[in-house]
């Protein structure tokens, strides 16, 4: 069922050291957040306070009507918070089946081989041997067989952390097709990229920390417009000539 | 005499041996299994035998009731000592359990109602083989039926990865407890058997060498597989039967052959009947 994510003056600190600052934002069903930022703004920090690995210093995060903040990471896991990682983290010497099921884990019955099919279609991966093991998969298959696994567990939340590390422009490309198509279902996601093609391709809303704080927020053309966001982050080759009716012209120069 | 007569007459000890083995490999394969290298299974089976010796000896308990509330006491231990070891995991899980497994050595030896180091002797013998084989059907059988349950899943998913199984709603927690628990009870069945089929216990049986010999059994037939440390089991129970001057030597051949498992079959010998699938290529 679709639901909303909503983080309250989100606070994380790793010892002393703050990690996420007064963090709030909102992830609606049927809409693509992007969460962008330079490397230790927060990014991944904050996909772990919401999945219940870093416990908060301060704030709420709730989906729905229900408290997630304090709960343990299977529980959070299974009120239909899923994930994939920066660093895979497939089941590499199960196979692609049992790691579609490890993702309908929390779901009531096994999962039919139709299930699985479709798992995969929805994540750009037809094609896909179920009884390979997943270690053995080439890298952007061993991604996409991530998203699969995400959505076996129906969730209304799906984090995508870095999807498009490592992947070709190509790739990258049929990545926005199935990330769009995904959020045409209703789930609501929330991606962290680097690769800002994808996000403004991908995502209707965007995010970016810095230090542990929101420093801006708005649509992507907004964000890229913003000298903010690109004195921290994108750095000057993003910036959009004054004359550009649109963000398509700078688009085109990458 | 027939063949079969003759061949039990003459093997039944051997028999009995495999078969209490094969119940201690179980109970060790079902931690190794959820990834746990918990080795207190020598333990939990010490304890048990003991149990079940004082209640029948002492306390002229019935043998079931013996063997009952011999494993309910490893189970329970089991279970307490999952709390204390719940932040531990691998090398250190191993050690603190080793850890445990001694203490209740020491402590055997060292309190008259077993004994101490003499150990206890007229355990009624009232354990045969078939009772020994009708609870190792009994523990494969169950075994078997939670293979096909979604905690299996569970179990394979903690022992890959945790965090990621955290991740997608298993309570790993819950799965290590069950799975120290369970292997308490597996442990405790093969210790209470083995006190009533020998009837005869000193501390010394429950020792480190037999935890060693345990691990062993489960490593060269495959960690993850309940049937190849079964096979291990028994494989390892007959060797010095039929090269006979292997048995003055035991704890050597263990060590050389755990070396030799780890070194040139790291899967185990149990990657031999499986399917070529399982195995992952080396240029993954």
């Amino acid at each position: 069922m679709p639901e909303t994510l909503l983080l309250d003056r989100v606070g994380v600190r790793y010892g002393g050291v703050i990690a996420l600052n007064a963090v709030s934002l909102t992830v609606a069903p049927g809409i693509t957040l992007g969460l962008i930022g330079p490397n230790g703004a927060g990014k991944t920090t904050l996909i772990n306070a919401v999945t219940g690995i870093a416990p908060l210093a301060s704030g709420t995060i709730t989906l729905g009507k229900h408290r997630l903040d304090g709960l343990p990471p299977h529980r959070i896991a299974r009120a239909g918070i899923a994930r994939t990682y920066q660093n895979i983290r497939l089941f590499g010497a199960l196979d692609v089946r049992t790691n579609l099921a490890a993702g309908a884990f929390a779901q009531p019955g096994g999962l039919s081989n139709d299930t699985a099919r479709t798992l995969l279609e929805r994540a750009g991966l037809p094609d896909l041997d179920l009884d390979a093991p997943a270690a053995a998969l080439p890298y952007g298959d061993q991604r996409r067989l991530e998203i699969a696994r995400a959505l076996a567990a129906r969730p209304s939340i799906l984090m995508l952390d870095e999807p498009a590390a490592g992947m070709n422009p190509a790739e990258t490309a049929r990545l926005v097709e199935t990330i769009r198509a995904i959020a045409g279902t209703g789930v609501a996601i929330l991606l962290i990229e680097h690769d800002m093609t994808l996000v403004r391709a991908a995502c209707d809303h965007v995010v970016v920390l810095n230090f542990g704080e929101v420093l801006a927020r708005g649509t992507p053309a907004e964000i890229a417009r913003d000298p903010a966001v690109i004195e921290a982050y994108l750095g000057s080759e993003h910036v959009i000539p004054s004359k550009a009716p649109s963000g398509a012209s700078s688009r085109d120069r990458h | 005499m027939t063949f079969f007569a003759q061949f039990y007459a003459q093997h039944s000890r051997l028999l009995d041996e495999i078969g209490i083995n094969a119940l201690l490999a179980l109970s060790l394969s079902v931690s190794l299994q959820a990834g746990q290298l918990a080795l207190a299974q020598a333990g939990f089976a010490g304890i048990a035998a003991y149990v079940s010796a004082i209640a029948s000896m002492q306390y002229r308990w019935p043998l079931f009731a013996s063997i009952l509330l011999a494993v309910a006491c490893s189970t329970l231990v089991a279970a307490l000592l999952a709390y204390p070891v719940r932040r531990l995991r691998g090398i250190f899980l191993a050690i603190a359990t080793v850890g445990f497994g001694e203490i209740v050595r020491v402590i055997v030896n060292n309190v008259s109602i077993t004994g101490g180091a003499e150990g206890l002797s007229g355990i009624p013998n009232n354990v045969n083989t078939g009772i020994i084989y009708s609870g190792l059907a009994l523990v494969a059988l169950a075994l078997f039926g939670l293979s096909r349950t979604k905690f299996a899943l569970a179990v394979a998913l903690t022992r890959e990865d945790e965090a990621a199984a955290r991740g997608v709603g298993v309570d790993t927690g819950m799965v290590r407890f069950a799975s120290l628990a369970l292997g308490g009870a597996i442990a405790g069945l093969a210790g209470a058997l083995y006190a009533h089929a020998f009837y005869f216990l000193t501390p010394a049986d429950f020792g480190f060498p037999r935890m060693e010999e345990i691990l062993v059994w489960c490593v060269i037939g495959g960690v993850t597989s309940p049937i190849g440390a079964v096979a291990g089991a028994a494989f390892l129970s007959i060797l010095p039967e039929i090269i006979r001057g292997l048995a003055d030597f035991r704890e050597i051949t263990n060590g050389v052959i755990l070396l030799a498992v780890i070194l040139f079959a790291p899967s185990g010998l149990s990657v031999l009947w499986r399917s070529r699938r399982a195995t992952v290529p080396r240029d993954a």
